[in-house]
């Protein structure tokens, strides 16, 4: 299990349990984050599971590849630290991995 | 506006792969019906989102991508020789006796005995982008899609995006506006090989302006624009003057009109009874993600359900005085004939 902390514009955070395997979206969806709007449902085809990853954790969650960094195009306000969360896939070298939900997915 | 008015048996609300089995389910009983669909081709979420994903949940085809599914729904209701709209979204919804007329943004109308909402997650509408105040300046001075060129004419306009949408429009209103600036946070495009070639030399030859960057502001009154913030790559901001802008960020889905035609909702679904699927309105059945009932399961396998049922129970409507018999495909030579293989 990874603890994953989701942080939203207003500092609000939550922590949630995630299983290896399953992606931050599928963490963030399972547990109710606001803010995770996921409209595809994983395809990498919508860009509204936008986050932001912490500083600390950006060389552990690696770069996009070319099909999301596509997709982040209809993102809005994207950063050096954006991902979506669907492409990021939990492993227990995530444990602890913070990300901010920025403040509107569309 | 066209005003042809199109007489039919139903009218189905999206052309995805629940409203492209309806017309199966709809053809077996004799009702012939007419889609609409705010995209340009059938498929709805399958093709617009997932094209090449496998699906992997449809009986008996252990893996079938959205494009292929789509595919072999357009093949298999072929015989019932179903009428399709494409580009628009019907808006109004009036009762009439019996029935209702239909009518869609570009004013086609339709009169029919039965509607059938199929519409997946709801209407595939552009993505806003989330900039402070931008409802004052639609459909004034920011636009999501072109549908006169001229109103473009000599003016001063700034598309945002790097993809075919966004680059489409860079090539086509360029030669009719005054001046035009594309924006897009990198300088890679995801778009037609050939239009971004196209762009490339219109930016080396001056006539087009890229700006590398993302728009964080707006400036105007009135809903007119004067000028947008423009947040550069070096993460400097500058001012970038412009009359009309046009963010191309994709598409979403809403619900849309759907809303106003005075069904039942909750929480944007379609509650329906498990038997007919039938909305809270007579004659108006809903299948598909956009429906809620206990269990729901947003499948495509049970749209297909739904629509079976749904079939079984609109035929009293477009046939009052006949009887309905339940036939298997397998057996029945009458449903044989329909579906052209006897």
């Amino acid at each position: 299990m990874a603890k994953i902390t989701f942080i939203q514009n207003d500092g609000t955070e939550r922590v949630v349990e995630a299983e290896p395997g399953m992606t931050v979206m599928e963490a963030a969806v399972k547990n109710s984050v606001a803010g995770i709007a996921a409209e595809c449902g994983g395809a990498c085809a919508c860009a509204t599971c936008h986050v932001y990853v912490d500083e600390a954790w950006r060389e552990a969650t690696g770069t996009p590849e070319q099909m999301e960094e596509d997709m982040l195009d209809f993102a809005f306000d994207i950063r050096e630290e954006s991902r979506l969360s669907c492409q990021i896939k939990v492993t227990d070298a995530l444990d602890g991995l913070v990300v901010r939900i920025p403040t509107k997915q569309f | 506006m066209s005003e042809e008015l199109i007489k039919t048996d139903a009218v189905i609300v999206g052309a995805g792969p629940v409203g492209l089995f309806a017309v199966f389910e709809l053809g077996l009983v004799d009702i012939k019906a007419h889609l609409i669909d705010i995209l340009d081709r059938p498929g709805g979420q399958c093709t617009e989102l997932y094209p090449e994903k496998p699906i992997y949940d449809v009986p008996a085809l252990a893996v079938v991508t959205g494009q292929e599914l789509t595919d072999k729904l357009m093949e298999q209701i072929k015989p019932f020789g179903a009428e399709f709209h494409f580009n628009q979204r019907v808006d109004t919804l009036e009762r009439l006796d019996g029935g209702f007329r239909l009518t869609t943004d570009l004013g086609k109308r339709f009169e029919c005995k039965i509607v059938i909402i199929a519409a997946g997650g709801g209407s595939f509408t552009p993505k806003r982008p989330p900039l402070p105040g931008i409802e004052a300046y639609e459909d004034k001075s920011v636009f999501y899609s072109v549908r006169k060129m001229e109103n473009f004419r000599g003016r001063d306009v700034l598309i945002v995006g790097g993809g075919d949408s966004a680059l489409d429009w860079t090539l086509n209103l360029q030669p009719v506006v005054k001046s035009l600036t594309l924006v897009h946070r990198r300088a890679e495009f995801r778009a037609a090989p050939a239009s971004v070639q196209k762009m490339l030399a219109l930016v080396e030859s001056g006539d087009v302006n890229f700006k590398l960057g993302q728009v964080t502001e707006l400036h105007g009154d009135n809903g007119q624009l004067r000028s947008v913030t423009v947040k550069g790559a070096d993460g400097e901001t500058f001012e970038q003057k412009t009359e009309i802008m046009m963010p191309f960020f994709g598409l979403t889905m809403k619900l849309g009109p759907v809303a106003d035609w005075g069904i039942q909702l909750n929480e944007n679904l379609i509650p329906v009874d498990t038997a007919k699927f039938e909305t809270s309105e007579p004659r108006i059945f809903a299948i598909g993600d956009i429906n809620t009932y206990p269990g729901k399961l947003k499948l495509i396998l049970s749209g297909f359900h739904e629509a079976a049922l749904m079939a079984q129970a609109a035929h009293k409507y477009v046939y009052p005085d006949k009887k309905l018999i339940f036939q298997y495909t397998t057996s029945s030579s009458s449903l044989q004939k329909k579906l052209g293989v006897k």
